[in-house]
Order: structure tokens, then sequence, then C-alpha cells
């Protein structure tokens, strides 16, 4: 019995639909999920892997059925049927990807919404005070450095009334005195953002659930060369590990110190870069407890792969303890006497003191500064 | 002049005998003949490929292991950095000019490129600046800040190394925009008449795609290059955040010409695979339009994807959107073309020898490294797997699996028409096998490394994917021998091969209707087309009387290039000889 080709291609794309589909839930290419974030991006994943099993099996299956079955037999020097195209054919073929992508770009557009990645309105939040704006004055950061005369002219956005929020994210970091001991925000002028498709602080914002929240916990990381510190401005703690407590909804602020370095856990299927200049933010909510890599996966010098360091994902409980037990632990270093001064009551110059001093700037030059600024 | 008539001419013996300057000095010179600069290109960025490969094994080796125990660190990093930029500028994008030197005047009947002292101007600049780079590994200084060299890592690195790396990029980059105008003078102005645009072999078009392409993008990166050289000789800072440049505007500027840098390298092998298909396939190419307008739909989409590189960095979150959609549309018109060849190869009479295989190989892996490239444009899955292992193998398969089994694909199907003799084709078959093999496994295993956490340029790593390292390394070891079969039959057939004849897979586009190899000026007088490029099985084209016709009718019939084989020694079709 002969049976007609139309049933044979339906019985091929059943086969073919059902090994994608088992295929593309059961691909074990992925570790854990460990935030709620990372749950989404492996079901675009998955997604995604079923149909590229589906392409991968009908591209692979014809070549290689073209090569047995249409393979010239020897002694047959005729050509074949001279086919040159087939316009319904090409409409398909080229309709059929284009929906692909379409649908897979859909989705995509629907992950990246939820794990918070539109965030049109944070440029709007942070509120200009006296302190950010005289901070965001370039001079002082630059004059120290040489070639700067030029570098200013060549770098300088013109004076414009809309705030400089990567200065702002930086300015409200360093209010933490265990961040501002291991940031030098002070050497590194930060981006003036420009309207339109210009100079941004790169975030993953708060998912939908949680616009305009605050984020329950708030990180403040820096890289350097080759080491990651995390600072905890609720608490005043300094560390080299970062711990997170499952279910709250973690805030992290980044900025690199020399070059660029970045931010990826895999475990949480988030990556952001660190860039000296910039403050990037990622929001995230952990949800699986286990030790997990943080790693640098920017290229950052002859020992960028030694740039890792632990994430502990561990119950509300378990993180409450760690906290109060790095506390007891910084009680007996010199730090603790920098926590107790209130920053806000101080005078920028007072404030700036013990950086400007190290760098051979004087009060008077700051209030110059500052006097030539608002004329 | 009829492609029948010029085939006779062709087989002049005063011709074919001595055809022309074909002595091996000819090749040390600064010769203006499309063709010697043609096989200046493919020889010097094939030993280029060689030492890239090494390169590339080096640091396989020390990948073998965790930790840091073949080279320093600082080493390791030249390594790769030399490896990227040799086998990019050096080995793909100067090959793809390479064989467009070869053909392109060849394929529309002209006699030399437009401008042939420019074209060989464009060939000298490729050796002093490979040897620049080269010896900078030598001088121990070697660049060591990636092949992107972003800054500030680039200006804080070694400045000699760096210093090196941007003058010799800028010197190959001038050098393949010399290239592009010629190309794209040479194809608007000196095809033979008759031949429109959709006359043209589809290598043509692919040419003509690149070469705008490469026009509009190369002098953006050659634009950053001087600014970073600033940064880094003068103390600017334009990119150098601790004088308040920004990193970021150098990210744009060097993946704007970066990112269609990929399809400079691919377009090429896309029109080189279009030709050997449907030559081997014996059937006209399914959807000639389709293919050929793809070609420039790539080139003007692949201007607008470059900020997927940067996902993870600098720009606004609505950008992502508007260049995941670009990036993703691209794979469009690159799926036309695949189920194109599919379709030429269905119901065809293929011959499944070197050349057919490696196109076939290349549309098998190329398949994988474009599925995976619409992963990546994907925003939320991009951030997960951006600069780990997983763009590795991404990269891998588009630019091994794709553009070097193109070349090769390409060189086992004109090497007759370049050296006028055939490769061996039993180590053609070796070449391949063991090329499938490596690739595979080397860049496979690759996909999962990326996903389950290993990040790319790294000396040390999580020792829990040692094995897959492993078999990555001993894939890469399978690839550095599979070239030995390659270049021993190269240099062995070159010398002493089987006379291939002037046609000797009986193709139909105009490169075959001359000697082989060809004399200077091509062809003794302006030849006239009789057939499309891939008329193959048409009635035009079947007037042609078998191979095994004993008494070859020499004089009528436009496809009498089937006929003029009296010459038992020469190979007319090897399979049938055996």
């Amino acid at each position: 019995m002969k049976i007609p080709s139309s049933i044979w291609t339906l019985l091929i794309g059943i086969v073919l639909t059902l090994v994608s589909l088992w295929y593309g839930q059961n691909h074990g290419l992925l570790p854990t999920a460990a935030s709620d974030e990372a749950v989404l991006v492996d079901g675009l994943f998955n997604t995604m892997m079923v149909v590229s099993t589906g392409i991968f099996l009908l591209v692979e299956g014809i070549l290689i059925y073209s090569a047995i079955r249409y393979r010239k037999r020897s002694g047959d020097n005729e050509d074949g049927p001279p086919v040159e195209g087939n316009v319904p054919l090409e409409i398909l073929w080229t309709a059929i990807p284009a929906i692909i992508v379409i649908g897979i770009s859909v989705y995509s557009f629907d992950v990246y919404n939820e794990i918070g990645g539109f965030d049109p309105h944070a440029i709007h939040e942070a509120p200009i005070t006296g302190q950010s704006m005289s901070m965001s004055m370039p001079g002082a950061a630059f004059a120290k450095r040489a070639g700067t005369a030029l570098a200013a002219t060549l770098n300088d956005t013109p004076p414009s009334t809309e705030p400089n929020l990567n200065q702002e994210k930086s300015d409200e970091a360093m209010q933490d005195p265990a961040t501002a001991a291991v940031r030098n925000a002070d050497q590194i002028p930060q981006k003036r953002n420009a309207p339109g498709v210009g100079v941004v602080s790169p975030t993953i914002g708060p998912s939908p659930e949680n616009v305009g929240k605050p984020a329950q916990l708030l990180v403040n990381v820096t890289g350097l060369q080759y080491a990651w510190l995390f600072t905890y401005p609720d608490s005043g703690i300094t560390t080299g590990e970062m711990h997170v407590p499952i279910g709250r909804e973690v805030q992290i602020n980044m900025t690199a110190n020399d070059v660029i370095h970045a931010f990826w856990v895999p475990e949480f299927r988030l990556k952001q870069d660190a860039i000296p200049g910039r403050q990037s933010e990622i929001r995230f909510t952990p949800r699986t407890a286990g030790d997990y890599t943080l790693i640098c996966a920017e290229l950052c010098g002859p020992y960028h792969g030694a740039m890792r360091t632990q994430v502990v994902v561990e119950t509300p409980e378990a993180f409450d303890k760690w906290v109060q037990e790095q506390l007891v632990a910084s009680r007996e270093e010199p730090l603790s006497q920098a926590v107790a001064v209130n920053p806000t009551n101080l005078s920028p110059d007072e404030f700036l003191a013990p950086y400007t001093k190290d760098m051979g700037i004087q009060p008077e030059t700051l209030n110059q500064v500052q006097t030539a600024h608002h004329h | 002049m009829t492609q029948a008539q010029l085939q006779e001419t062709a087989n002049i013996p005063a011709l074919s005998e001595e055809p022309g300057i074909r002595k091996w000095q000819d090749y040390f010179t600064f010769n203006t003949d499309h063709k010697v600069i043609g096989i200046q290109y493919l020889v010097t960025t094939f030993i280029f490929y060689c030492i890239g490969g090494v390169l590339a094994d080096l640091v396989r080796t020390e990948l073998r292991t965790p930790e840091v125990d073949f080279v320093t660190p600082e080493v390791y990093n030249s390594l790769f950095t030399l490896h990227a930029t040799i086998m990019i500028f050096l080995w793909i994008v100067p090959a793809g000019a390479g064989f467009a030197n070869f053909l392109i005047p060849l394929m529309i009947g002209a006699k030399d490129m437009a401008f042939p002292r420019l074209n060989a101007v464009a060939f000298w600049m490729i050796p002093p600046s490979g040897l620049l780079l080269i010896a900078s590994l030598v001088v121990g200084d070697a660049p060591d800040a990636g092949w992107t060299s972003y800054p500030p890592l680039s200006l804080v690195t070694g400045q000699v190394g760096e210093g090196i790396w941007i003058m010799s990029v800028l010197l190959l980059g001038t050098s393949s925009i010399l290239g592009a105008i010629n190309f794209l003078v040479t194809l608007l102005r000196m095809r033979i008449p008759g031949m429109g645009f959709n006359q043209m072999p589809l290598f043509c078009w692919a040419m003509f795609a690149t070469s705008a392409l490469t026009l509009v993008s190369t002098p953006v990166l050659a634009a950053g290059l001087i600014l970073l050289a600033f940064d880094l000789l003068a103390g600017t800072t334009f990119f150098n955040p601790t004088g308040g440049g920004d990193p970021v505007v150098y990210q744009h500027m060097f993946w704007f010409y970066s990112h269609p840098a990929v399809y400079i390298m691919i377009l090429p092998f896309f029109g080189a695979i279009s030709e050997v298909i449907p030559v081997h396939s014996r059937k006209p190419v399914f959807g000639y339009k389709a293919i050929a307008y793809s070609s420039l739909a790539i080139s003007f989409l692949g201007l607008i994807v470059w900020a997927h590189h940067m996902f993870t960095s600098g720009i606004p979150g609505w950008l992502r959107m508007f260049f995941m959609i670009t990036t993703m549309i691209i794979a469009v018109p690159t799926g036309i073309k695949i189920f194109s060849w599919l379709a030429t190869m269905w119901g065809g009479k293929i011959r499944l020898n070197s050349a057919m295989l490696f196109a076939m190989g290349f549309v098998g892996t190329f398949v994988i490294g474009g599925i995976s490239g619409v992963m990546l444009a994907a925003v939320p899955f991009d951030i997960h797997v951006h600069d780990t292992y997983f763009v590795v193998a991404h990269l891998h398969y588009v630019l091994f699996g794709g553009s070097v089994l193109g070349i090769y694909a390409a060189i086992y199907h004109w090497f007759p028409k370049m050296t006028g003799r055939m490769l061996n084709e039993f180590w053609g078959k070796v070449h391949f096998g063991l090329t499938i093999v490596g690739l595979n496994m080397t860049f496979l295993p690759m996909h999962k490394l990326g996903m389950m956490g290993m990040n790319r340029r790294v000396a040390q790593y999580d020792p829990k994917f040692t094995f897959l390292n492993e078999i990555c390394t001993i894939g890469a070891y399978i690839l550095a021998v599979s070239t030995f079969p390659f270049i021993f039959n190269a240099i062995w057939s070159w010398l002493y091969g089987e006379k291939a004849g002037n046609n000797p897979w009986r193709a139909l586009t105009l490169e075959w209707m001359t000697t082989s190899p060809p004399a200077i000026e091509n062809f003794d007088k302006t030849p006239v087309l009789a057939t499309g490029p891939y008329d193959y099985g048409l009635e035009k084209a079947k007037e042609g009387v078998p191979l095994s016709d004993p008494d070859p009718v020499l004089s009528a019939g436009p496809n009498s290039v089937l006929r003029a084989e009296p010459d038992p020694a020469v190979a007319a079709n090897p399979e049938d000889r055996k």
C-alpha cells in the first residue's frame, strides 16, 4: 500500500511538534531559577527552545533527506527539473518566520515589562536638592586631573535645568558612610542625563505591582578590579559577600570605581553593567534559598575570571540574624563613628572634607566654585 | 560573442597553455591583475587563519583545567584578543574580498577591477598590519582588552599593545573601505552589455550588499578608534570616565561597525553558497530574486541592530525594545535564503563532492547560529547570557559554521578555475568530516556552559564546568588537525593535481567560460550572454550533448560548454571519469 505524501507530511509534522514540545521543556540547559524574574525568563527561553527545535529538525531533516534521496546516481548526467521559484511557497516561508519573530518579540516584551525593564518615570522621581546641585558641578572633580581643560570643553553638556540623575543617585548612595568609604564617586564625574536617547542610568526597575513603592532592601554594590563590595545603607554593613532574604524585593545600586564590570548571578538571570560615572539599578525578588555565585561578566583585566563572590539567598529570619552578626562585628571597627554622624547636618565642604583633603582641594576652592555656579 | 564561442576561443592552445603571467614570483609583486590580487588575498588570509587557529588552541589548552596553569592571565587575555582580531580582520573579512577580487570581473565579463592600482593598495595594507599585530605579541606588550577594546579597560592596560592594535585595525579598515569602493564601482560600471542587475550571479549581488555596508559602517569604527587613540596617547577623555568621558559612546561607535561586520563576514559566503548549490544540484537556484534582494535587506537591517550588544550596558529601556525588534526581523531575510537553498537541492541531482558537502555543512551549522541569534535578540534572555559562552557558541556557529565553511566550499568550487587543477576529492572529504566533527564538538557544549554560568574571556572558571571544557578543547584540537589534509591537498593539487579543464562542473556563470586559470584580461573578446547564470535543466541549456556522446559537436548551441571536452586527460566531471 502506498501512503499519500500528504499523510506523510501530517505524520512528520505531528512527530516534529511533539518532539519540539518535549525538548523545549526538558532541555536541562538552565541552572536553578532563584528569583521571581528567573522564572519568567525561563518561560520565554523554553518557548523559544520549542520553536528552535522544530526549525532545527526541519532544516537538518530536509538537508539529510535531500543528500540521500536526491544524490546523483552514477551514469546520470542529466540536470534536475528547472524549478526556478514558487511565489506562494516563498510567501509562506517569509510569513512563517515573520510571525514567529513577532510572536517571540511580543512575549519578550511582556517578560521584559514583568521584570521591570520599563521604568519611564524613574527620571522624575529623584528630588532636586541644593546639595546635589552643588555637587553636580564637575569642576571640583576635574580640577586635579591633567589635561582636563580640553576634556571639560569636550564633555560638558551645556547648562541644563534637568536634574543630573546619575549625580543624584551617586549622592544618595554616598550618604551612607560605608558606601562613601568604598566608592570613589568624588574622583569620577557623573554623567549628565541627556533628554531622549541620551545618557541614562541603566535600570531594571520594580515589577509592575511594585511600581511607586521603594524596594524592601537596598544594597549598594561597588565593582572594582577584582572585587565586589556590598554596603547595606539600612544597617551600615560592608561585606564582600551578598546576603538577601527570600521574598523581599531587593534593589541594587551599582557603579564601578575603575573599569566597566558586570553584575551577573546566573540563577537570578539578571545582568547589568556597572559603569564608572553612571549609577545602574536593578530590582529583583529572591525566591530559592541557596548559595549562588556572583560573576563579573564584563572583561575587566587579567584577573577578570577570579572576580567572583557568593550570594546567599536565605530566609528572612536567617537574613536578619546575619545582619545582627555583621553589626556586632563592625562595631569593633572605627567605621562605627562615621555611622553616628548624620551627614545631612553637615555643610558640603564639611561633608567633603575627608575626600577633598586627599585631593588637595581647599574648602575655599569649593566655595568659589559654588559662587561661580550661582552667578 | 556567445558563451559557446567564448568557450571555444578559450580552448585555443596558445591561450590555454600559458595563460599570461603565471610564474610563482608574480604572487610576490605589486601586481595589478585582479586574479593575482585575489589569490594573494586568499593565501595571505589563510596564513593568518592558521596563526589565529594556533592562538585559539592555546586559549583552549589553558581552558582544559579550571585553574590558570598554562599561561599567565595577562598572556591569556592577549591570546584571545589577538585570536579574535586576526580571525575577523585578517581572515574572514579579507578572505571575502579575496574571492570578490578573483570572481567579480570574471563573473560580469570585465577585464579587471575598476581601479586596479587601488586594488593592489588595498591588498598590500594587509600584510604589514598583520605583521604589526603579531609583532606586538613578540615584543611582549600585546593588546589584552579583548577585540572590542572597551574603554576604560583598554586605556589602563598596556599602552604600546593597545596603540599597535588601534593602528593595525585602522589600516585594515582602510583596506576594506578601498576594496568596497572598487567592488561597487566595478559592479555598477563594468558589467557586459546585456547583463542587468537581475542577470548577475548571486555572488555579485552579495558583494554589492557587502560593499555598501562596509562603506557606511567602517568609517564609524575608524572614528571611534581615532578618538580612542587620542584618549590613550594624548590624554583626552572622550571615553575616559575619570575626565567625564563616556565609555558607552565608544560601545555605540564600535558596534555600529562591528555588528554590520558580522554581515560583512557572512554575506559574501551567502553569495558563494548560492553559486555552489545550484551547480552541484544541477538545478536553477530557487527564488533568484528573493535571494538577491534578501542580501540587500540584510545589508540595510544590519545597520540598525548594533545596540543589541549593549542590552546590559547603558541604554534606555524602550531602546532595548527597538533593537530587539530590528534584530529579530533580520531572521526573516536570512530564513528566506536558507529555505531557498533547501528548495534548490530538493529534487535535484546532487553531486556530493567536497564543495557541495561544505555548502551543505554551511547550511546545517549556520542555521544553529541563526536560531541562537534570534534567542539573543530577545532582551530578557540576552540579559542572562550576554558576555557568556552562549554568545561565544553563537558567534562561532555563525562565523565558523557559516563563514569558514563557506570559504572552504568556495575554495573547493573555484580552485579548478584559480589553478587549472582539481583538488583531491578523497582528502577533501576527510577534511570535511574532521571539520564538522571538530566544529560541533568545540562549539555545541559552549551553549550549555554559557547558560549554566560560565562567563567569557576568563582564564579560570568554576570547576563544575571542567568536563564540558575538556570536550571543547578536544574538539578544538580536532579542528586544528582538520586543516592539515586541506593544506597538503591544496599545495599538492596546485602542483600535481589532475588537470581541471575550463569548466569541470559544467557551470553556466561567466567565469567558467574562459581558460583555467584565466588569461590576463580574462576574455579574448567581450562575452555575450546566451543563458542566465543558473539555467540548469532548461531547454536552452539542455541542447548540450551529454558528456558520454562519442562525437561531440563543437560548434552550435549556447551551452556547448558541455561538449567541448575531447581531451580525456582533462577531467570534465571527475566523478564520471572514475
